[in-house]
């Protein structure tokens, strides 16, 4: 753990505070709360490697697939896409629109898990071997990018503009610009703002929780395990077996999190795409 | 300064005690319904299961999102003059 001053080793609070800052395209911390200059190289590097990874071992699984007796890794993947895709059938009632959407919705369950898994590693990991390969010992690396809130958001927003493009084409341009104005209250000229008004916070407040919801999940499971791993810190007895004793529990306890988020933001991306096809 | 610390340290234990009265109040009386109706209907189980894990992770989600905000106020304030 030697993230602090030379002089003395690193208190709580900067332990913390090194770990929650990401690497980004400035090399310092991020001051203003909205700066559009910056890049969180660190996210985008584990999104993309992780996307790769899924994206690569799910075409294996579909290459290698065959009719006889499946191997351990072909059944897996075929559980997972079929249970995906009876989640599909109950939410999404367009057959052609499910040509697309099952296969978004096993994609993104797939990538987020692996995002999420990266919490199991353990916390000062991947910054130390980082901090070995640029010689900076005081690099800043977070490992998780589900636990950065500009990548969650990202991911949402990207269900937003599929949901908009459904609109779209189920409705034709026109019929959703009508239910704009005439949903949720009816059509009636004075009505129009309201509705209007309403289904812009409707949109809103879907995307920023369905963001919000993830981050906040891994945010708050990654400070947790670097306060066990700050517990074992303190280098005592009590500190060790505490470590242990602590982070096997929220480990296990975590999986179930990183599972049950992934799944969740599975399903409401169904369901949110659900919507867009239904007209009031 | 030390105003400050106070109030925040006070804040993040609010901020945890009542999220987690929230979120366990909520996740009880589901699982209750959940075993009631699972008593009545053993049949449904499966499909029961997989809306009540669903619930369960979106009753929690705000309750970990607080516990988030918490754990940065203690450790990263940002009300540090």
């Amino acid at each position: 753990m030697s993230t602090g001053t030379e002089a003395h080793g690193p208190t709580a609070g900067e332990y913390i505070v090194h770990h929650l800052t990401h690497l980004n395209s400035t090399g310092h911390a991020q001051t203003a709360i909205i700066d559009w200059s910056v890049w969180n190289l660190d996210t985008l590097f584990f999104s993309i490697a992780l996307g790769i990874v899924t994206l690569l071992l799910l075409t294996k699984a579909a290459s290698k697939a065959t009719s006889g007796v499946p191997g351990r890794f072909q059944a897996a993947v075929e559980i997972l896409v079929e249970m995906v895709a009876d989640q599909a059938k109950g939410i999404v009632h367009s057959a052609e629109s499910r040509k697309f959407v099952a296969p978004v919705a096993l994609t993104v369950f797939f990538w987020i898990f692996l995002m999420n898994s990266m919490d199991f590693l353990p916390v000062d990991l991947l910054p130390k071997i980082w901090a070995l390969i640029s010689g900076d010992e005081h690099a800043y690396l977070r490992v998780v990018p589900t636990a950065d809130l500009n990548g969650t958001l990202g991911m949402s927003i990207g269900v937003l503009l599929i949901c908009l493009y459904y609109n779209i084409k189920i409705k034709g341009f026109g019929g959703w610009i009508h239910e704009l104005f005439t949903a949720p209250f009816g059509s009636h000229p004075l009505l129009y703002p309201i509705n209007f008004l309403m289904q812009m916070i409707e949109f809103l407040a879907k995307t920023v929780s369905h963001g919000m919801r993830l981050f906040g999940n891994m945010y708050a499971g990654e400070l947790v395990f670097m306060l066990i791993a700050l517990m074992g810190g303190t280098a005592t007895v009590f500190g060790f077996l505490g470590h242990i004793v602590a982070g096997s529990i929220w480990a296990v306890f975590h999986i179930l999190i990183v599972a049950l988020q992934a799944f969740i933001f599975m399903m409401l991306t169904l369901v949110y795409i659900g919507q867009a096809h239904e007209s009031h | 300064m030390e105003h400050v610390l106070g109030f925040v340290a006070l804040a993040a234990g609010l901020i945890i005690g009542l999220g987690a009265i929230g979120a366990c109040i909520g996740i009880g009386i589901m699982g209750s319904k959940y075993l009631e109706a699972s008593a009545r209907q053993p049949e449904l189980m499966n499909a029961l299961q997989t809306k009540m894990f669903l619930l369960a992770g979106l009753i929690d989600a705000a309750f970990l999102i607080g516990v988030g905000i918490a754990m940065m106020f203690a450790f990263a304030n940002p009300f540090k003059i």
